[in-house]
């Protein structure tokens, strides 16, 4: 069995995990690998806490259940953090991502006892910037990015922009801000 | 060549409905089939298809609509979910008993109550006495796959039945995972052009449907309908060696998963079967003979080949993801152990009801169920017959 990589999200209904989740999947798609992408379907409210999964491997996967023991968390919005167990079953040596303009060292207070890593990246502000409103998904997805070193980052940043293309042919409009914001944050993602 | 791609399940079936090009899809949204009419009714808008895509409302009238344009000659597909499949019950009847090909994709999720959008099998295990051939798919390409194998055996003059294509709704339905598409003008070749045998718009051989059967013949009207099932099974075996010499995929009445020299086996259905594929590959590197047997075919339901397949086990436990309240296990396990009775006698059999209403299934829950068979071929002792796995008692 090659090396599976898995990735649980967590984000409140409205903040596109899911999406991100498809959209990595996808990418790590064009870069030959075998993938899965799914949300984990709840009541679908705006603000509820909601996960998304990725599973990422050389070889085909049939594992069709959540993911317990991630290798990498995301979490896109910061206030999750202490009402939701982020960290359960976060594999030692893996690491988290989180949507904050903080330093990763400040939020490990909030992260009672864990050792692991942490990074940031301020997803409001760059979404804020590049985009006039708040979708802090593609920048958390190109920090993830950054931070697994899944793939090339240029394959990484060619597939999403035909995937951006695709998902915004009815609005091309969005499609050079969403392309800016996922740069800057893998630009800017603090921790590395 | 095959055109690799990433694709939800839900998609790989409307793309392989695109392929088909029926003449006529009738359908009414219910999640989580919900896009699979979204999807096709696309490719309907875009001239990509020259179907008929009737939006009815209801799944009533969804399958009386499917019933009337096939009786009528034309290739008829549909698709749903749970109260969906539940509200087409009486015309599921009708549909078989004409014999008419109607193909649909049935999005396994829990019947309600309580009311539950989630994955379970409740919904198309209630059906299987309707007269329906019934197929099962662990991912999206067996989805896709059985779906294009379906309109064939489905059509075939010696079935003339309606098949069920069945995957697990949101685990399958919603997940994207790669897969490999047939070019267009394969999928079409493969399913060839619809010539139905008798239809209602034939005027050179005018004929009824439906009309009251007393009786002098209802009898053996059914016995005519259950020689078709019958026939079925080699037609589905013919389809899938045509459909292997075209994509190298091989298909069966059910899977056997590392079952050679296996001393235990799990029977289970769907996308649990490849998280189960997983924990076999954990046993057997542990040197455990541990193997997996997926059924495929559920209606035909092939007796003699699947009870041949677990003779010579120690133990085999039957996973259902359906309550039947029989309170003799679930559907599954009651015809596999009666398969059993007559070709695997010597092996233990218990049967674990899991996943109810989409409660997840981990692979560390598939481990037990694979100890309590080891347990039982070492002891040769059954504790409990009838289990439910993962569950607060």
């Amino acid at each position: 069995m090659g090396k599976m990589v898995e990735i649980r999200w967590h984000g409140r209904g409205g903040q596109g995990a899911k999406t991100a989740s498809l959209l990595l999947a996808e990418a790590a798609f064009d870069t030959g690998k075998f993938i899965q992408g799914f949300p984990e379907y709840g009541p679908e409210r705006m603000g509820a806490p909601i996960t998304a999964y990725n599973r990422i491997s050389d070889e085909k996967i049939t594992i069709h259940s959540n993911i317990y023991e991630p290798d990498y968390v995301v979490v896109v919005d910061e206030t999750l953090i202490t009402s939701v167990d982020v960290l359960a079953g976060l594999k030692e040596g893996g690491a988290v991502v989180i949507n904050s303009p903080k330093d990763p060292e400040e939020l490990r207070p909030l992260l009672k006892g864990y050792e692991g890593k942490i990074y940031t990246v301020d997803a409001r502000t760059i979404s804020v910037e590049e985009l006039g409103r708040y979708f802090p998904n593609v920048p958390m997805l190109g920090a993830i990015v950054k931070v697994t070193n899944l793939m090339d980052e240029d394959i990484f940043v060619d597939a999403m922009e035909k995937s951006f293309h695709h998902k915004f042919a009815t609005k091309p409009q969005v499609i050079e801000g969403n392309m800016r914001a996922l740069k800057r944050a893998m630009q800017e993602v603090k921790g590395l | 060549m095959a055109i690799k791609d990433k694709l939800s399940g839900n998609e790989a079936v409307a793309i392989a409905m695109r392929q088909i090009d029926p003449d006529v899809v009738a359908a009414f949204p219910i999640t989580p089939s919900t896009e699979v009419p979204q999807y096709f009714s696309q490719f309907v808008a875009n001239g990509q298809v020259h179907t008929e895509f009737v939006a009815v409302e209801s799944e009533h009238s969804a399958m009386s609509a499917c019933i009337g344009a096939e009786a009528a000659g034309a290739r008829t597909m549909t698709a749903t979910s749970s109260q969906g499949l539940a509200l087409m019950w009486e015309m599921l009847y009708i549909a078989a008993s004409l014999h008419l090909p109607i193909v649909m994709s049935v999005i396994n999720r829990a019947l309600s109550g309580p009311i539950n959008i989630h994955n379970d099998h409740s919904d198309s295990m209630g059906a299987r006495d309707s007269g329906w051939i019934q197929l099962y798919c662990e991912d999206n390409q067996e989805a896709y796959d059985n779906l294009i194998q379906a309109v064939r055996i489905a059509e075939h003059k010696d079935v003339q039945l309606p098949v069920m294509v069945c995957f697990d709704g949101f685990i399958t339905s919603h997940a994207v995972e790669n897969i490999e598409l047939i070019e267009d003008e394969k999928v079409k070749a493969f399913v060839g052009e619809y010539k139905p045998g008798y239809h209602l718009l034939n005027k050179d051989n005018p004929i009824a449907l439906g009309p009251l059967d007393m009786p002098a013949f209802y009898f053996e009207h059914k016995r005519a309908q259950a020689e078709c099932m019958q026939n079925a099974k080699k037609v589905i075996m013919e389809v899938a060696q045509e459909f292997e010499k075209l994509t190298g995929r091989k298909y069966g009445f059910f899977e056997e998963y590392r079952m050679d020299d296996a001393e235990v086996a799990v029977v289970v259905l769907n996308s649990t079967a490849g998280t189960a594929k997983t924990v076999v590959n954990e046993l057997r590197d542990q040197g455990i003979k541990a193997g997996l047997i997926k059924p495929r075919v559920f209606r035909p339901f092939p007796f003699e080949e699947i009870g041949k397949a677990l003779s010579g086990l120690k133990a085999v436990a039957v996973m259902d993801k359906a309550e039947s309240f029989s309170t003799a296990g679930g559907p599954l396990f009651a015809e596999i152990r009666s398969a059993m009775f007559d070709y695997a006698k010597d092996t233990k059999a218990i049967n674990y009801i899991y996943g109810l209403g989409g409660r997840d299934v981990r692979a560390d829950e598939i481990k037990l169920v694979y100890q309590d068979l080891i347990d039982i071929a070492r002891t040769g002792q059954v504790k409990s017959t009838f289990n439910y796995l993962g569950i607060r008692e």
